[in-house]
């Protein structure tokens, strides 16, 4: 079991977290927990990656992490305004019950 | 340093680094423990100054054994979690805000040599264990299932993430200038002396005002007056804290005053030339001096302005740091770029201070526009 | 695989489920900011150390105090009266088993591990910003760009409106 090998069962592990998260949970914000989750276990392959590989002074790794964490703070900032918009219209954050667009 | 060297050399050779590790966090949390409890006393004696009566005078001679009573007190008090509490979350709140703050401590160099540890990115490293204390706020605010403290909570964290980006644009002017996010070659580059002048970055133009935005943003990150509405002893009697006794209460002091200090040690780093002396013929006196001499220099013009300056509104602490503190931070960031760029010489010192004062002037304006004042009258006591 | 990988990553994992299943809102908003915590010190220890405090810093700092606002503004932490799962949670963790399914065989099969480490020492932040400016300087003026349409859209779609009746 080389290194590289854990590093990536572990964020093999909080991305299927996170995405059974996203997909079960009834609230709107929990939803959006499953999606920053699924977004930091792709960093952590990300810089696994860029770690054990030979070409590592390429720095492109990190690069690609940089932006990814840049855009995942700009998205959950406008995914939770959506949510407290959206909070104030249908006054619940259940997403089963936002169906009105449904069928 | 050789002292440090001496001591380690007892341990046996596999342990070294981790005696070494040891032995520097003992000294930091032993002398900033210290520094605390010293500050305590200075500063209700300060303030009891200020306001025309005596401090607390009752314990020792000019009461400076009353650390040794708070503690005491603090240690013994019977420790009151309320019962709709939410209880692990009321427990961990007080560690979160205590550990990110003695982390801190870490990057700051104290002395020749005498930084705990040396990372690439220090100055990162700092702001990032600051961000952390916010989640603290919250935790002790909300945990305790009483509307004001969770009011009090709330408004301290819009004062502090308002605040971090005027702190954190002015000490990227500074970085920006020296090419480096590490404490230690910051300190480096503010070595040498012109003539009789040190080459402090607080004695340029831009530096000035770093150093003046970057207290003010410091004032307002630690919660002290003017800027402790989400504490006011007199409004919502403690804010966030006010479910809190005994130790944790003591932990939750402890917490901020550290952070004080974390945050006026960054803040001599960066503008006041971190251990380095004042003037030439003074380099004798050894570093680490000179660094707790500047520190308890800025401990005392907080506790200054703590006594001077009246509480600022919310409306008007948001306004100030949104409105003024970040353009101001901005045009700052313009001035030191230009300093970098022109040969040293009166061009560049005029060039700076019109880009630093003109915009100060400007936007000192703008923010009084709306205002209709009333001229002030007086009414003394017949 | 060293003691300390292992603790925080048990750590991270464990939070992150905590931050899935819990009922209080709250609760998993301070899970979510421990696996954050835990995954900047897995990027610490693989020697990425400005990713490692950028995580801390915009992760910690920033996106959990975010989500802990939004619970409290839209009325999340009082306990919640249904049931937290939604109806159709057995399609959610079929879905999610094949995805676990499939990554895990994509993981047994690939022939790319490398067992040696190698020699990243010359890393430093300077050669991050060196590349932020000459390589990468179209991203970084696109994520200026995002980041404050992202601000000012935040603000306009959160913000009030006035009722005109």
């Amino acid at each position: 079991m080389s290194p590289l090998f854990t590093y990536l069962v572990v964020s093999t592990f909080l991305f299927v977290i996170g995405l059974v998260g996203a997909l079960t949970r009834r609230n709107a914000i929990m939803v959006l927990i499953g999606i920053e989750l699924m977004l930091n276990a792709a960093n952590l392959n990300f810089i696994a990656f860029w770690r054990f590989s030979s070409h590592a002074e390429a720095l492109a790794g990190i690069m690609f992490v940089i932006f990814s964490i840049a855009v995942a703070a700009a998205e959950a900032a406008v995914g939770l305004a959506l949510i407290i918009a959206i909070n104030r219209h249908y006054k619940t954050t259940d997403v089963t019950q936002m169906d009105s667009m449904r069928g | 340093m050789n002292f440090k060297h001496w001591l380690v050399s007892f341990a046996p050779d596999t342990w070294q680094p981790l005696v070494s590790a040891l032995i520097s966090v003992a000294a930091i949390i032993f002398v900033f423990a210290s520094l605390f409890a010293l500050t305590t006393i200075l500063e209700r004696k300060g303030l009891g100054r200020i306001q025309n009566r005596y401090g607390p005078n009752r314990v020792g001679p000019f009461g400076v054994f009353q650390p040794i009573a708070d503690g005491l007190k603090a240690m013994t008090k019977e420790d009151i979690v309320p019962r709709a509490a939410d209880k692990v979350v009321h427990f961990i709140a007080p560690l979160v805000l205590v550990i990110p703050v003695f982390l801190a401590l870490a990057v700051i160099p104290v002395g020749r040599n005498m930084a705990a540890v040396d990372f690439d990115g220090g100055i990162l490293f700092f702001f990032a264990v600051g961000a952390a204390t916010e989640l603290s706020v919250f935790m002790a605010g909300w945990s305790s299932r009483n509307k004001y403290s969770l009011l009090g909570a709330m408004r301290a964290i819009a004062q502090m993430i308002s605040y971090e980006v005027p702190l954190i644009l002015s000490a990227v002017t500074v970085i920006m200038i020296v090419g480096s996010l590490s404490a230690t070659k910051i300190v480096d580059a503010q070595a040498g002396y012109f003539g009789w002048l040190p080459n402090w970055f607080v004695l340029t133009p831009w530096g000035f005002a770093g150093f003046i935005l970057f207290m003010i943003a410091a004032a307002a990150e630690s919660n002290r007056s003017p800027f402790d509405l989400p504490e006011g002893e007199s409004e919502i009697i403690a804010g966030y804290y006010i479910e809190y006794s005994g130790f944790k209460f003591a932990l939750f002091f402890l917490g901020e005053y550290i952070g004080l200090f974390a945050i006026s040690g960054l803040a001599i780093t960066l503008f006041l030339g971190g251990w380095h002396a004042p003037l030439p013929f003074l380099i004798w006196i050894p570093s680490y001096i000179w660094f707790f001499a500047k520190l308890l220099g800025l401990i005392a013009l907080f506790i200054w302005v703590r006594g001077t300056l009246p509480r600022l509104r919310m409306d008007q602490l948001m306004n100030f740091a949104w409105k003024f503190m970040l353009p101001m931070a901005l045009v700052n960031l313009l001035a030191a770029g230009v300093w970098h760029f022109i040969e040293p010489g009166f061009a560049r010192w005029a060039v700076c201070l019109v880009l630093v004062v003109g915009p100060y002037i400007m936007l000192g304006r703008s923010l009084f526009e709306h205002k209709q004042l009333a001229k002030r009258t007086y009414r003394y006591a017949e | 695989m060293t003691v300390s990988f292992a603790i925080i990553a048990i750590l991270t994992i464990a939070s992150a489920i905590a931050a899935m299943t819990l009922r209080n809102l709250v609760h998993c908003a301070l899970a979510l900011a421990g696996a954050f915590a835990g995954l900047a010190a897995l990027y610490l220890q693989l020697d990425a150390q400005f990713i490692g405090f950028a995580q801390i810093l915009v992760y910690v700092g920033a996106v959990a105090i975010l989500i802990v606002f939004a619970i409290l503004l839209t009325g999340g932490s009082d306990p919640a009266k249904q049931p937290i799962f939604s109806s159709g949670w057995c399609i959610g963790a079929g879905v999610a088993l094949a995805v676990l399914g499939v990554l895990v065989w994509a993981l047994r099969s690939s022939h790319t591990i490398n067992e040696t480490l190698p020699d990243v020492s010359n890393t430093s932040v300077r050669r991050i910003g060196d590349q932020l400016m000459t390589k990468y300087i179209l991203p970084l003026e696109v994520i200026g760009l995002l980041l404050t349409a992202a601000l000012i859209g935040a603000v306009i779609i959160a913000m009030k409106e006035e009722k005109t009746k």
